[in-house]
């Protein structure tokens, strides 16, 4: 990776964490209505997972999407209209918070029902094996996901017919309030894949350059036809599940025990220690991204609602 | 008497059943921890422990499934499935395991459970997770199926659900749980399967339930601001539906107009239409009208969704329709 490749991921979790946090004010401003889910905490882990794919390669992921969605290429200003309900939204306003999707980014959502959409991850493979396509289809979800029957569906399917899937689980730790022990009977999802005699890896994901490195060597091992991977990546979110969580399920301590490894932190560290940047490009990239999030919310607040032949249009195709 | 809410009335109820009786347990995502995703079981995992109010994983065909088979033994579970939305996932389970092993078992086997839900959109939530989709519950005989409108409706039919030995559905609306209303102290047991009218009138009669019935209180005031007096009938059940306080109210004032949150197309209003048409027809003076769902699935922006929704002025201007 080079300098300016760098600089990009810096970038890119910086704008995660302050959309999400410009996010969080304007539904505290009733601007954003429905569930939110922030990402902030798990920045490094789509960043340095979509850095390491293919423009070719297929990303889908649940409702926790902002931040999925940047890491894809879509304008932040798109997805900040998404949130504020907005026709120029990447979902024209209809899908809102929980549903983003852009499939000419290779974004294919944004999905709410829990494990939904692995099953859908596994289709895709599928279609890309059948169409002779090379591409890989990342599929990430929470650790709740893999108690679900449709994440074992899923991933069985996809090693009985050695699809081209890598399977993400980002275990921030609790589903909802849950933790993982109280709801896995391994606290280890990784352990998971080998039911299914599937290779897999557990990586710490503060750490955006672990999670690159360990995506590309699964990307490629999926792309080379070894059938799908499953990648546990360690991680934690700073913020409640959604907005409103009263979060009686853990400690302060807990939390702030997590916030000392922040991943935007960790990565400065990393740029600092390896001589790549410090100091003036980066605090420069923080306020170039100051700049955008502001752009975008005054250009979201100015854009136009959906009309009425919106709530009427793509019911259907025909 | 008290004035409480919706919430708290059927917090009470799961909660004065629990002590009455130990066979009672709760199971369903964040009930216990959290307290209930609509703080309905707020308290309840400090007073009963995790055992009778059991946490459990994402797994919504498990829960029903786990509940369904406790049932069979002798239990009393009360599933809840965090919204409707995701009774999707379970439906196996609902339909070809709830609502089929009495019967086809020839009466063998007693399914005492109950599984709360919480259906209804208005909230912002997106097409996934803003259903009302209680008219495909209600299509199938062996599960039945109860959506109330008022705290002292929750409560008494939640109680009756829960000593019932049928597996019954116990739909609640997301937008309703601040609703406040009278409560009378003590048992106040409502059976299941008694529509009830909740407003006199003599004009025209309006039969709904649930999220429908605010709305249909409202339009009624509205329409009587104008003279006309709607008399409002509330279903509360939806399988089996007791069609005779409708049947009788429209005897008297001729003209009907349903409404209900979910779709048009073979939804609620579908069915009482049908029903009256069959057995009322020499009293029928005007089409009966539906006031439904828009038949897109829900919008998340907050205009298109309301927009989509059923409002009290379209109560209102089907029943100057049907005048
Ligand atoms: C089938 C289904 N059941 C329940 C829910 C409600 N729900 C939304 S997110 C969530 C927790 C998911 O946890 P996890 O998979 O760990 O993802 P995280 O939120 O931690 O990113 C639950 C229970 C849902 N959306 N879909
Ligand atoms: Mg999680």
């Amino acid at each position: 990776m080079n300098k300016k490749e760098h600089l990009e991921l810096y970038h890119q979790m910086v704008l995660i964490r302050r959309t999400e946090e410009r996010g969080a004010e304007l539904y505290q401003q009733g601007k954003i209505g429905g569930f939110m889910h922030l990402y902030i905490g798990q920045e490094a882990v789509s960043t340095g997972l979509i850095a390491a794919r293919q423009p070719n390669d297929r990303v889908i992921t649940a409702y926790r999407d902002h931040g999925v969605a940047i890491n894809c290429g879509i304008p932040v200003n798109e997805v900040v209209a998404e949130l504020l309900g907005k026709a120029t939204g990447v979902s024209h306003g209809k899908g809102g918070s929980m549903h983003m999707a852009d499939p000419q980014k290779n974004f294919w959502g944004g999905h709410a029902i829990v494990g939904a959409h692995l099953p859908i991850a596994t289709g895709m493979a599928l279609g890309d094996k059948y169409g002779n396509r090379n591409n890989v289809t990342i599929c990430m979800f929470g650790d709740g996901a893999t108690n679900i029957g449709f994440f074992h569906e899923a991933l069985n399917m996809s090693k009985v017919w050695k699809l081209p899937v890598l399977w993400v689980c980002e275990n921030n730790k609790y589903g909802m309030g849950t933790a993982v022990d109280r709801a896995s009977a391994v606290s280890s999802i990784a352990m998971k894949a080998r039911g299914y005699d599937m290779p897999n890896e557990c990586v710490e994901g503060m750490d955006v350059m672990k999670v690159y490195e360990a995506a590309q060597k699964a990307i490629e091992a999926v792309r080379s036809g070894k059938g799908p991977f499953l990648l546990e990546i360690q991680t934690y979110r700073y913020r409640g599940h959604s907005m409103g969580d009263p979060e009686r399920y853990r400690r302060q301590e807990e939390v702030r025990k997590w916030e000392e490894q922040d991943p935007i932190g960790i990565y400065r560290q990393y740029l600092a220690g390896n001589k790549i940047a410090s100091g003036k490009p980066l605090d420069e990239i923080d306020e170039q991204v100051m700049d955008e999030v502001q752009k975008a919310v005054e250009f979201a607040e100015a854009s136009p609602e959906p009309t009425m032949e919106d709530l009427y249009a793509d019911v259907y195709a025909d | 008497m008290a004035r409480i809410t919706m919430r708290e009335a059927i917090s009470q109820a799961l909660w004065e059943e629990m002590e009455r009786d130990p066979a009672v347990f709760i199971m369903g995502e964040e009930v216990g921890v959290w307290g209930g995703s609509y703080a309905v079981t707020k308290g309840f995992y400090d007073h009963f422990g995790g055992d009778r109010v059991r946490d459990t994983p994402i797994a919504e065909a498990g829960i029903v499934g786990a509940a369904i088979g406790a049932a069979l033994v002798g239990q009393r579970p009360v599933a809840e499935l965090m919204t409707i939305n995701f009774a999707f996932v379970a439906m196996d389970h609902i339909v070809n395991e709830a609502a089929k092993l009495h019967y086809m078992f020839a009466g063998q086997f007693k399914l005492p459970l109950v599984i709360r839900t919480v259906g209804g959109g208005g909230r912002q939530l997106g097409a996934t997770h803003s259903q009302t989709p209680d008219a495909i519950f209600a299509h199938f005989p062996g599960l039945k199926v109860v959506a109330p409108s008022t705290p002292e409706d929750a409560k008494g039919l939640l109680k009756s659900a829960i000593r019932s030995d049928d597996p019954i559905l116990f739909i609640e609306h997301a937008t309703m749980y601040q609703v406040r209303g009278d409560v009378a102290d003590g048992e106040n047991l409502i059976p299941i399967g008694k529509s009830r009218i909740q407003r006199p009138g003599k004009d025209v009669t309006i039969i709904t339930y649930s999220k429908g019935v605010e709305i249909s209180m409202k339009a009624a005031d509205e329409l009587a601001k104008e003279g006309v007096e709607a008399e409002i009938v509330d279903l509360r059940t939806l399988r089996p539906l007791d069609m005779e306080p409708v049947f009788e109210s429209f005897k008297k004032t001729n003209r009907a107009v349903v409404v209900e949150e979910g779709w048009k197309s073979f939804g609620v209003g579908s069915e009482i239409a049908s029903r009256i048409y069959e057995e009322c027809f020499d009293y029928v003076d005007a089409p009966i009208k539906r006031v439904a769902q828009d038949e897109v699935p829900l919008p998340y922006n907050r205009t298109l969704e309301q927009v989509a929704l059923p409002q009290a002025e379209d109560v209102v201007t089907a029943v100057k329709e049907v005048l």
